[in-house]
Formats: structure tokens, sequence, C-alpha cells
């Protein structure tokens, strides 16, 4: 019998474009001394750690060497995967599951703000044989991606500005956010192309930040803690690994991720089931495509959900109230961490401005980047 | 509360070479089929996948686990790569047995890969992006510095001789020559060991293990499926990692007390409390003579200071009382990193299912336990099998 997994504990530093005073150990730090506070354990009491990096965004090789000392999880159980944050997150139900771990400490943070050469770092993730030789930035699969899609699907360029416009404007509401912004259709149309049909306002920016969010067993978590919130499911899967091999039009990883996690969780009917999305956004057309890929909208439908404000706050389904990768920054590995602290508020009723009145349940997707198809999609409840 | 128990039902391991023609993608298939057609299993059998490797520095690849992610069965699957530095290799069969044992799946394939070729002019240059950025790499280290260091210490703490380290790396490259997949076995005397080319005192080239390109992969299934497809499961019955601090300076180099807590993390789980008389056979992780001795005396399976001792007297060969790296170790067979790990673990498997062909070691072993180790003299990881 699996035993239910509580996320008792959140620690959060807050976004910033630029963080020069704390260093990543410092910013981990702090999330984490929230996080243990929060849940009311030290961290000795807790069973084992999972952080969530990669080498190349930290600028050492075996970066898993730095993660034990600012956590307090020096000699204990500390793992590593190079893998977005709601990953980390679904390792840390599964050992809670293996019925050996009552409490687990999951982390993930992102210093990107330290990256002198982000943009060649990701072309270093591009296929050193296929297509590192085409001497491409990394974004041009993203304009590929983004143009099949709307050719496919009927979406269009306007409908991707209105996501910046409405997850920018969400983001004045969050006090983490990095890159709210006030702006218009028009500003995000006008920007200056990237890969088109990519502008630079499709793209979101990097931001710096950590994050830690303490796992509990059903019995623990009753005794830990007033407010539990459940994680009902958490799956991940990837496409076609090769770019070459994939339908740009379509991310089947959400697709074959959302089914899964929607069966194990019982959803049926997502837009009745949810009450809130927190969905990956790190180019605009990602949340459209997501949105389509997860079932929330239609094939072809996302854009028109945006346009008429069913996915805005006050809306038939909510989608990135937070502010999204594109309002509060994009941090890489946290990505899926940044969302899921959005979710935890939302179910506890601590989202202040940006409360989703009467949220029970909801829904936090990421997606690793460019060149990727992989993705995770986790359903959250209050109940 | 009953747990639910893991078994291994299919192993491969591709040839480890200096240079290999195939990309880590292809090795990564290429040790995957090896272990799915053994378990007598097709891909789509698969529900899960961990891979484990070490730096992205060697592949000069970003999101290498991305990048391998096609080769190692990947597509349109749930697919994950773990990471702990050089413990990979064992830790990824841990995380194989999270996905099992947690009910998430049935049947799970692990993977480690390694390409250390691609780092030119030697992936020696990936380590040294390892160090402290303020406190460490102004002073230039390499990671032999470091291991001579600790070397140095383990051998100063106990009077050991250079001779005495130096059995093991005699002892494994000579198991090696057994072993299909070896790269420098090799018939080697004490003395070849101890006047070849010195590379930072104490450590000299033949106690160093190679670097190398390499896979191995494994199946592990849930019991039911085990027994559908096997009658020679061999169950993991114990894990245990553990992490010690990045400041390695702060440490006395002369014990691996990291190791230990993984060590009897496994042994609580697998309920063994007198690990030298329970365990019949090892794999203890040695890319360096000195660190086998060292982690026996981490895995509680001698006194410490009593290693070298056991190991001139035979207790560690093939037909001594307790046989360590017969495969022929990373000393032996080579040292992809973790794929390296994954190959120990299957050395154990081969052994207590009694198939290691000319390396079987005799009396039946049913208790084996494998470890590796790596970061800044920091990582421990430990499984423990059971036929």
């Amino acid at each position: 019998m699996k035993e239910r997994v509580a996320i008792v504990g959140i620690g959060v530093t807050g976004f910033s474009s630029v963080s020069p005073s704390l260093s990543f150990k410092e910013l981990t730090y702090t999330a984490a001394v929230k996080a243990y506070q929060e849940a009311g354990l030290h961290p000795k009491d807790i069973d084992s750690f999972i952080t969530a990096s990669e080498d190349f965004m930290e600028g050492y090789s075996i970066f898993d060497e730095y993660v034990p000392d600012q956590m307090g999880a020096v000699m204990r159980p500390v793992q590593t995967v190079t893998a977005d944050f709601l990953q980390a997150l679904g390792i840390g139900c599964m050992m809670i599951n293996t019925g050996r771990f009552r409490t687990i400490a999951v982390e993930a943070h992102s210093k990107a703000s330290n990256i002198k050469t982000l943009d060649e770092v990701k072309a270093f993730a591009l296929d050193p044989v296929y297509i590192r030789p085409l001497k491409e930035n990394a974004d041009f699969l993203a304009g590929l991606e983004m143009k099949r899609f709307l050719e496919e699907t009927g979406n269009t360029e306007k409908q991707c500005a209105q996501v910046v416009v409405k997850n920018k404007t969400n983001a004045l509401r969050n006090p983490h956010a990095a890159h709210a912004a006030n702006l218009t259709v028009d500003d995000v149309l006008s920007s200056l192309p990237l890969s088109l049909p990519l502008k630079e306002l499709d793209a979101s920016k990097p931001a710096d930040g950590a994050i830690m969010v303490v796992l509990a067993s059903e019995k623990e978590a009753r005794a830990l803690c007033q407010k539990p919130v459940w994680i009902k499911s958490i799956s991940w899967f990837s496409g076609q690994g090769n770019p070459w091999c994939r339908n740009f039009a379509y991310a089947d990883y959400a697709q074959l991720a959302a089914q899964k996690a929607f069966a194990i969780a019982g959803i049926i009917n997502p837009l009745k089931d949810l009450d809130f999305a927190e969905i990956c956004d790190e180019y605009s057309y990602k949340e459209l495509q997501h949105l389509e890929a997860i079932g929330i909208a239609r094939k072809g439908e996302a854009g028109f959900l945006t346009q008429t404000g069913a996915t805005s706050l006050g809306g038939l389904l909510p989608v990135n109230v937070s502010g999204g990768s594109l309002g509060v920054g994009h941090t890489y590995e946290a990505s899926g961490g940044m969302k899921v602290i959005e979710a935890v508020m939302q179910l506890r009723h601590e989202a202040g401005m940006r409360q989703v009145p009467n949220a029970k349940t909801g829904l936090v997707q990421s997606w690793r980047g460019i060149p990727t198809a992989t993705g995770a999609v986790a359903i959250l409840s209050n109940e | 509360m009953g747990f639910r128990k893991v078994a291994i039902v299919g192993a491969g391991i591709t040839k480890f070479v200096r240079r290999a023609q195939e990309t880590g993608p292809e090795m990564s298939y290429l040790a995957s089929k090896m272990a799915l057609d053994q378990a007598g299993l097709k891909l789509k059998d698969v529900e899960m996948i961990t891979l484990g490797s070490a730096p992205d520095a060697f592949d000069g690849v970003h999101m290498k686990g991305e990048y391998l992610l096609s080769g190692a069965g990947g597509n349109n699957k749930s697919y994950i790569r773990n990471f702990v530095g050089g413990g990979t290799g064992v830790f990824a069969p841990i995380h194989g047995w999270m996905h099992v044992a947690s009910g998430a799946c049935d049947v799970c394939l692990v993977v480690c890969s390694e390409k250390m070729s691609s780092c030119h002019p030697h992936p020696q240059g990936a380590f040294l992006t390892i160090f402290d950025h303020t406190t460490e790499q102004p002073l230039k280290p390499t990671l032999i510095w470091i291991f001579a260091l600790e070397m140095r210490r383990y051998m100063e703490t106990y009077g050991l001789s250079k001779a005495d380290i130096a059995r093991v790396a005699v002892k494994n490259k000579n198991n090696a020559l057994d072993h299909p997949s070896a790269q420098v076995a090799e018939a080697v005397t004490l003395d070849d060991v101890l006047n070849s080319e010195v590379l930072a005192e104490p450590v000299h080239r033949l106690d160093i293990s190679p670097a190398s390109d390499g896979a191995a992969a494994v199946v592990l299934a849930s019991e039911e499926v085990a027994k559908r497809l096997t009658d020679k499961p061999v169950w993991i019955d114990g894990v245990g990692w553990n992490l010690d601090t990045a400041y390695w300076a702060t440490k006395d180099l002369y014990y691996p007390r990291y190791v230990e807590k993984a060590a009897r993390m496994a042994y609580e789980m697998a309920g063994i409390t007198e690990p030298h008389k329970e365990i019949q056979v090892a794999e203890p992780y040695d890319p360096f003579d000195y660190k086998e001795l060292h982690h026996m005396e981490g895995l509680l399976l001698c006194e410490r200071g009593e290693a070298a001792r056991l190991t001139a007297e035979g207790f560690t060969a093939r037909t001594g009382n307790l046989p360590t790296c017969p495969s022929g170790g990373a000393l032996g067979v080579g040292n992809p990193i973790a794929a390296t790990g994954l190959m120990k673990v299957i050395e154990i498997f081969l052994q207590l299912r009694e198939e290691a062909g000319k390396r079987q070691i005799p009396g039946k072993p049913r208790v084996g336990v494998a470890q590796a180790w790596g970061d800044l003299m920091q990582v421990g990881t430990v499984i423990v099998l059971r036929r």
C-alpha cells in the first residue's frame, strides 16, 4: 500500500535578476533554514536529501560535491538528479513510498547571474555531432518549434504575446517575481526578433534564487503540520530525445506525463477538477503548447482561452498566477520548484493578492528546456 | 508493512576501452540491449529508466543525461539521470531500487555510460574544475595530487610500505585477465608496479586505473515479475549512500567515515550485523590500489589497518576467505567512472548466480557487496546483493 506524501515545509529566497551579495551556498542556506523552520524539523531529523542541478550551470565538474554543507546534510544520504525540481520531488515521493524514509528535503537553485556565457552553455546542450556544427544559438530550435506549433494548430503570434502580457502582469502581484511588468501586446510583437517568430519578449529572462521543500509521509505530516499539501501524483516523461526525430508542433512529453499523473490522481476533466495550473512558460508559445498537450485546452484553442481571459486570475482556470517563468524569471533546474512553491501557497490560501478563491487542487508542469523533450506533471491538493 | 523486494534479472557490459568509436548514446544502447536480452525483455516491457553518468565535462555536453537519453531507451519513457560523482555507478542501481521498491514501476532499466575520451587532451582536465574556485583552484591541484595525499596519510597511519599497497594492483590486474570487458588486464608483478613511472609520489602509474570508455546496464524487477522471468533472481537486500563535507581538507584522510556510514545504512537494511562473516564476496571501488584497502576497512570487512596484511596473505584472492574485486576491478577492467560501479554490481550479480565463468569464486557465495566512491573524497555508495 502506497503512503500519501505531503509537503510540510517550504523555503524560498525570492527571485532576482542578480544577487551580488549572496553566493549560491548562501541562497540555498537561506531557503533551507526557512523550510526546516516551517516544517519544525532539524536537518538531523531529515532522512535524506535531494538536489536538482546541472554541472555547467554551476561552473563545477561534479557539482554534487558542493551540495551538503549549506543544507545541514554533511555525512547524510544526499543525492543529485540532473533534472527539473519536479522530478527530484518525484524521486522524494518514491523514497517515502519505499517505506524506508519518512522525511525528505528537496532543493534546487539558480545562480544564472554568475554565468558569463549563458547562451553558449545552452548551445552546449546541442548534440555535438548533428546540431552543434550548425553553430546556431540554441534559441533557433525554439523558433522552429514555435513556427511549427502555430502553423499546425492555428494559434497566433498575437495570442502568444497575450501570454506574455498576462504572466508579466500576474507577476506584479507576486513579491518573489523578478521580471514583472505592465506590457501591451504590441510591446511584445514589436520586440526584437530572437529567432522568428520568436521575439525577445516571448522568452523568459534568467533569475537567481533557491528553493527547498520538505516532504513527509502521511503519518509524519499529520503530526508535523496544520496545513499539509498532498502530492497526489508526479509523473515525468521524455519524448524523442533527438530533436531531428521530433514533431515540433506537439509536446508529447507533457501529454504522456499528464495522462499518467491524471490517472493516478483521479483527474477526469482537468478544466473542472483543477482550480489552477502552473505551466512551463519558458517561452510564451510553450504555455499554449503545454495547455493543449495536457488536455486543459483542445488542440488549437489554448490561444483562444488566453485571449478570452479564461486563463487569467478570476477566469475559468487561472494559469501561472505566480507570473510563471516569464514574470518571475527563468530559474532552470529550479523552474518546477518555483511553481511548486506557488501551488503550495495557493493551496494553503496564503497567496495574498493573487489567491485563487477556494483553491483545492492544482497542477504544476515543467519542461527541461531547449533542446530537450523532457517534462513532468504534478497534481497537488489540500484535501 | 512489508517492503517490496527488488531483484536484478539481467545485466550487460560493453568492452572497456581507451577510445571507443561509439558515441555515449551508442554505448548506452549496446549495454542496455545486452541487459534486456539477458532478462528476456524488450524495451517496451520497461516502464522507467534511470541513467548514471559522471560529469558533463567528459563529454563536453550540457545536460548530458538528455543527450544520452535516446541511446538508453528513454524515448517516450519516464527517464531520469542520477549523479553522485564517482559514486554514481553503485548509486544508479540504488536509484532503480527506489523506482521499483516504491511501486512506481515493476521493471526499471538502469544504465551507466561513460565516454571519458571526448575530453582532450586527457580526461584529467575535467577534474581541474571540481575544486573550490576560491580556496583550492588557485593551487592548481589535480586528482592524482590529492589522492597522493590520501594514500600517504593512509600509509603513514598504519606504517604500510608501497609494496603492501601495490599487491592490490597485482591481484586486480591479474584477475582482469579473465574478464571479457577488460582494458588493462596484465600479468604484472609486484616489481612492475613498484618500478612504474612516478606520477605524484607515492602514486605510480600502475597504482592507478586508466581513463576508459564503456557502458553497463542492469534490469531491475519487482518480486512477482522477477520470479516469472528467471530461476535465479539476485535480490537487492540493502542500499546505503552518504555524502561528506566538500571541505575535504578539514578531515583526517586515513579513514573513509562516509563509506562506513553508507555501509551501515545498507547492512542495517539487509539485516547484516557481522559483515566480515556474512559477506562472501566484495567489490570495493579501486580506482587506486590503496582505495581497495581503504574501502575494505570502511565497509567493515576487516579491522582498520588490517586490509594490507589480509591482501598479502591471499585472503582477498579469488580462492581466499573474502574474494575482493574478483572481476579485476577498476585497476584491471578499466575505469569508465559510472560504468565501473555498475560493472562491480554486475560482478556480484554474476558471482551469486555462479555465472562468472573463469572468474567464479568457489563455495557458492550467497551474499555480496559492491561499493563506489567519489567526489572530493566524499561520497560512499553501497549495495548488498543476496542470492
